[in-house]
């Protein structure tokens, strides 16, 4: 444990260069990736706005991680550009690499180094003053501060996932992207990385993540993009989409908990039987209630 | 282009690296047992049916034997580089420095870098064995050098020659397999008994092969006998073998981008 004080939150934002214009944290024009004879993307055009979250649906082999590779400069494009922060990823990699941070679908952590000697790694390898200060901010931030002196090998997956995103989070990188964050993930470590998201875009980060889960695009975008063919088939708000369907007809069906509410509420904070309510928990511990849901007509 | 970070981010990383083999010591005590046990076996069991000729000196097996054992030291203790690289690679740390604005070669400097300190260590442990067992010289200073030098040379070629299956691999077991080889190499050279006495073909690819060549101006400088032109076929398989060795991991290394 380091005895040096937590210095003041000044943000130390890394050598990360001045954004580079007003325009986009992403943009993404006519890119192509083939591998072989496989054409994995052909012409995405795609941006996030600064300060917003989009989500990237997509099926399985759909193209997303290839997408995420390119704007990470960890792959090449064949063809387009694509621009992060305003730097072009093929001619700025550089400046690149020092405004985006890439978390990928399985946490890369080192499982030898302890969970404060990660964080500092990555503040070092940013080049950031004060990497032990660094470190013990995230630390307490994301509920690690106990597990911090422990080697990462020893944390359970959603440890690991919440280190690994605190990793990404040093030197308060301009533009995060999330590749499947919570792929294997249990509920309630899935809810962590939720408001770790969530928190993240309140402060004003660009976060692109990419999902297969709906609901976790629904609940975290401000913008929804689906990534199909290789091309991206709609861009738009959760309601421009939903609108794109036929109009809602009301309909009133009883409610029960689903298994993970039940399962949230069991589990949460240690509580064996959750004796009184919290707000997270009360959906669950009304056994069945009357709520009005909307079905579409002519539902998938 | 020298990336303006490349000797800091290099430190950082190297001293990652060198953490890992501080918390596996046994990394190094494994790279030694083999070497050692070989050592033994050849001083005290079959050695004394061996004749290392007039030409090797009036010293014991043990003195002839040692270059040849320090071979295989370095031979088994470079698998874990790849071994090492292997686990970033598959781990994703790779990916997550390579996306990161960290000088790109640091990565693989760093690994190189914690393989010859973690060979020298190793190398330490096998002659402090082979004292312990009745090896002595009587060579000067320069001459340790030389040995020394030869040495690091050989470590950073054979070094860099791992960190190619360390990036090819696709399984832990591959990863390390290249070094089996390497290993038994030192068995159809003059390490363990001079050449002279070998059958036509095995004894044409033994004169012509690195370790004879290494092994005995290793053996020269340590016997006091003179190096003569050996000495510089030595270097220069080291040297070609490292040239070789970088361009082809550099190679691979970047492809992994594309």
């Amino acid at each position: 444990m380091s005895a040096e004080p937590a210095p003041a939150p000044t943000p130390t934002r890394a050598a990360a260069p001045a954004a580079a214009s007003s325009g986009p944290a992403v943009r993404v024009r006519g890119l192509t990736k083939s591998y072989g004879d496989l054409a994995v993307l052909r012409g995405v055009d795609l941006d996030v706005a600064r300060g917003s979250v989009l989500a990237l649906l997509g099926s399985n082999g759909a193209g997303k991680t290839t997408l995420v590779k390119i704007l990470s400069t960890l792959l090449r494009a064949d063809s387009g550009t694509a621009s992060v922060n305003g730097f072009d990823v093929a001619t700025q990699a550089r400046d690149v690499r020092a405004s985006l941070s890439l978390t990928g679908q399985f946490a890369a952590v080192d499982g030898l180094l302890t969970g404060r000697e990660n964080l500092e790694l990555v503040a070092r390898l940013r080049h950031l003053p004060r990497p032990g200060a660094i470190a013990d901010e995230l630390l307490a931030r994301f509920s690690l501060t106990e597990a911090g002196g422990r080697r990462a090998a020893t944390f359970s997956g959603g440890m690991q996932r919440r280190l690994d995103l605190a990793m990404s989070l040093v030197g308060h990188p301009a533009v995060v992207v999330l590749d499947e964050p919570t792929t294997g993930l249990d509920p309630e470590a899935r809810l962590g990385v939720w408001a770790a998201v969530a928190e993240l875009a309140a402060g004003g980060t660009s976060v692109l993540l990419t999902t297969q889960h709906l609901e976790e695009a629904e609940r975290l975008a401000d913008r929804i993009a689906i990534l199909h063919g290789g091309r991206i088939l709609v861009d738009g708000t959760l309601a421009e989409l939903t609108a794109l369907l036929p109009p809602a007809r009301v309909e009133y069906v009883e409610k029960r908990p689903s298994l993970e509410d039940v399962f949230l509420a069991l589990t949460a904070s240690g509580r064996g039987v959750p004796a009184e309510p919290s707000t997270a928990t009360s959906a669950a511990s009304t056994t069945s209630t009357t709520t009005r849901t909307t079905e579409r007509e002519g539902d998938l | 282009m020298m990336d303006r970070h490349f000797w800091g981010d290099t430190a950082v990383l190297t001293r990652r690296s060198l953490t890992h083999v501080l918390r596996s010591p046994d990394t190094i005590v494994t790279t030694a047992v083999m070497p050692v046990a070989i050592m033994l076996l050849f001083v005290f069991v079959l050695g004394g049916s061996i004749d290392t000729g007039a030409g090797a000196g009036a010293g014991s097996y043990v003195d002839y034997l040692l270059p040849g054992i320090l071979l295989i030291t370095v031979a088994t203790g470079v698998s874990y580089t790849a071994y090492r690289l292997f686990l970033d690679l598959q781990g994703g740390l790779l990916e997550r420095f390579r996306s990161m604005p960290v000088a790109r070669t640091s990565v693989l400097w760093a690994h190189v870098l914690t393989s010859l300190v973690a060979n020298v260590v190793s190398l330490v442990l096998v002659v402090g064995v082979a004292v312990a067992i009745g090896f002595r010289s009587g060579a000067a200073v320069p001459a340790w050098l030389g040995v020394v030098g030869i040495m690091l040379l050989f470590t950073l070629a054979l070094t860099w020659l791992a960190v190619i299956p360390g990036l090819t691999a696709t399984s832990v077991e591959g990863a390390s397999a290249f070094s089996y080889p390497l290993v038994f190499l030192p068995f159809l050279s003059s390490a363990f008994a001079p050449t002279d006495a070998m059958p036509g073909p095995v004894r044409w690819f033994a004169e012509h092969q690195p370790v004879t060549a290494i092994v005995d101006a290793l053996r020269a400088l340590l016997t006091q006998q003179p190096v003569g032109t050996g000495i510089w076929t030595a270097l220069a398989w080291c040297v070609g073998l490292l040239v070789l060795a970088v361009l082809v991991a550099a190679r691979t290394y970047r492809r992994k981008l594309s």
